[in-house]
C-alpha cells in the first residue's frame, strides 16, 4: 500500500486516529479550521457518514442486526462510496482532505470483533495510505474518563455490546476500548503513526500537529491560484 | 364390462440425505460451527431469462414431494440492506467499489440470517444465484479477481452449483417473451460499451458468459445447457441433487 502522494496525487490526506475520548475530533477541527482561516483548500470527512449507506447502517445498530462480518462490511461500504466519490476527485483536483478517522479504525475494531486480519486489510486495499496520521494517545482510563464521566448512555456496538463482554455497558465499554487501544499500538510502527500526547493541553498538543503538518507538506502549494 | 384405471402408486418413500462436511471459500464467518451444518446447499446460477428461477420453483415441489424441506434464498433479498441496495441501484449513483461492497454486505446478512440456520437445521437450501454472479458482474466491470476472492471468502462451499448457461439470442427472446423489456443492468448499460440497448445486452450477456467460464475452472461448478426444453434441464438437475444427496 502507497500513500497520495507516493501515488502522484496532487492533493495530500491527512487522517487522525484514537480512542474515543482522545481528543482526536477536537484537534482535526482545530487543524480544519487553522487551514481554512489560511486560505487553503481544505475538506474534512468522517467516518461513517455516507449518506447513502447511512439509512442501511442506522437501521442495521437499531435494530441489532449486525454481526462482525456485516458490521464490518457495511463500514466498509460507507468507506468506499465517500473514498471514490469524494476523497479521491478532491485529491485529484489538490486539496488537502482531513480525515476523522481512516481505515485504521476498521483494522483495530474489526479484528476485535474477531474478523480475520488478513480478510478485513483486504477489503481495503483498493484505499491508499494517508500521507500523514496522527494518533492520540492516551492513557486508557483518561479516555474512558472523558467518555463515561458525562454517564452518556452508551449505544449497544458503541459499548461493544455485541461481543458479550460484559452484561453492564460501561464494563463492555473498557473492555472494548482496551482491546482497540492494543490493535492501534500494534499497528503504529506499520503504518508510520506520528504519536501526540493526548494527555497534553489543546494548545500543545494543536502546536505539534501543526508543526508537523508544516514539515511533511509544502502548504503555500495548496492555496487557490488566481488568475 | 368398464375398464378398470389401475390406480397411480403413492410413493412415500424417502430419502435420508446423507451428511457431508462444510468448508468455506477463505476465512468464513467468524464463530460457527462447520460440524452443526447438516442441511445441503444447492445453487442455480444463470442470467435472467435462463430459467433460473423456474428450475427453483420445480426444485422446491420435488424436494417437498421427496419430504424434504427446501429453503430458497436470493441476491438483493436481506432484511439489512435490500432496501437502499434497490435505491442506490436505482438512482445509479454508487460507485463500483461501494456497490460491490453493498452487495457483498446483503450477501453476507443472508448468509447469516437465512442460510447458515437453515443448514444447521438441516433444510436444503436453494440458492438462486450466489457469489459467482456478483463477482462475475464485479469481473466485467474490471474489478480484481484477487480482492473479490478475498471479500467472498465469507462465503460457504455449496454441495453442487449449477450455470444455467444460454446463449445471448435465447436470453433476448425470454426476456421479451416475459416482458418485452430488456433490463438497464442486465444489458450492462452503465458499462457504456453502447448506447443502443439490444446491442449493449448481447455484448453484456457475452461478455458475462465469458467471466463465468473463467469462473467455471476455479470454482467447477455444473455446466448446464441452458438452451434445452425446461423439462430437460429439470431433469439434469434432478439426476446430480439426487447423487449429491445420496452421498456419491
Amino acid at each position: 500500500m502507497r500513500t497520495f502522494s507516493e501515488l502522484g496525487f496532487p492533493g495530500r490526506l491527512i487522517a487522525v486516529e484514537g480512542l474515543d475520548g482522545s481528543g482526536k475530533s477536537t484537534q482535526i477541527y482545530l487543524l480544519k479550521r487553522w487551514l481554512e482561516l489560511e486560505g487553503v483548500k481544505v475538506f474534512f470527512s468522517e467516518w461513517n457518514s455516507s449518506a447513502l449507506v447511512k439509512s442501511a447502517t442506522s437501521k442495521g445498530k437499531k435494530r441489532e442486526l449486525l454481526s462482525p462480518t456485516t458490521f464490518s462490511l457495511i463500514h466498509a461500504t460507507d468507506f468506499a462510496d465517500r473514498y471514490e466519490r469524494q476523497l479521491v476527485p478532491l485529491l485529484k483536483a489538490g486539496y488537502v482532505v482531513l480525515c476523522d478517522r481512516y481505515i485504521f479504525t476498521a483494522f483495530a475494531r474489526d479484528v476485535v470483533r474477531g474478523c480475520p486480519q488478513k480478510w478485513v486489510r483486504g477489503i481495503y486495499n483498493f484505499a491508499a495510505l494517508p500521507d500523514i496520521t496522527f494518533f492520540f494517545k492516551t492513557k486508557l482510563e483518561i479516555s474512558l474518563q472523558r467518555i463515561l464521566d458525562g454517564r452518556p448512555q452508551l449505544k449497544y456496538f458503541e459499548a461493544g455490546m455485541d461481543m458479550h463482554l460484559s452484561t453492564d455497558p460501561y464494563e463492555s465499554f473498557r473492555i472494548f476500548q482496551g482491546r482497540i487501544l492494543e490493535q492501534y499500538l500494534a499497528m503504529s510502527t506499520e503504518f508510520n503513526f506520528l504519536v501526540i500526547d493526548a494527555n497534553e493541553r489543546v494548545e500543545v498538543q494543536q502546536q505539534v500537529v501543526r508543526q508537523l503538518v508544516q514539515n511533511k507538506i509544502e502548504l503555500s502549494q495548496y492555496l487557490p491560484q488566481l488568475g | 364390462m368398464k375398464k378398470l384405471l389401475k390406480p397411480r402408486q403413492i410413493r412415500s418413500k424417502i430419502v435420508i440425505p446423507t451428511t457431508s462436511p462444510k468448508k468455506w471459500y477463505g476465512q468464513g464467518i467468524p464463530g460457527v460451527d462447520l460440524q452443526k451444518l447438516t442441511g445441503r446447499l444447492f445453487v442455480v446460477e444463470g442470467a435472467d431469462g435462463s430459467g433460473r428461477s423456474t428450475q427453483i420453483i420445480r426444485l422446491v415441489q420435488w424436494l417437498e414431494r421427496g419430504g424434504h424441506a427446501p429453503v430458497q434464498v436470493g441476491l438483493k433479498r436481506s432484511t439489512l440492506v435490500s432496501e437502499e441496495l434497490e435505491q442506490a441501484q436505482q438512482g445509479n449513483i454508487l460507485s463500483r467499489i461501494t456497490l460491490s461492497l453493498f452487495y457483498a454486505t446483503d450477501f453476507a446478512d443472508q448468509l447469516e440470517n437465512v442460510i447458515l440456520p437453515a443448514l444447521k437445521a438441516g433444510f436444503i437450501v436453494l440458492a438462486d444465484s450466489y457469489i459467482y454472479t456478483l463477482m462475475a458482474r464485479d469481473m466485467v466491470r474490471g474489478m480484481d479477481e484477487a480482492w473479490l476472492k478475498n471479500v467472498y471468502g465469507v462465503a460457504l462451499i455449496p454441495d453442487a452449483v449449477f450455470y444455467l448457461q444460454t446463449t445471448p439470442e435465447n436470453l433476448v427472446q425470454r426476456n421479451f417473451a416475459k416482458s418485452y423489456a430488456l433490463d438497464y443492468w442486465e444489458s450492462g448499460m452503465d458499462l457504456g460499451l453502447t448506447r443502443d440497448l439490444f446491442d449493449s445486452f448481447m455484448k453484456y450477456q457475452s461478455l458475462m458468459m465469458q467471466q463465468f467460464q473463467r469462473l467455471q475452472k476455479t470454482y467447477g461448478f455444473h455446466i448446464v445447457d441452458g438452451n434445452q426444453s425446461m423439462d430437460g434441464v429439470h431433469d439434469e438437475l434432478r439426476t446430480e441433487i439426487q447423487e449429491v444427496m445420496r452421498g456419491k
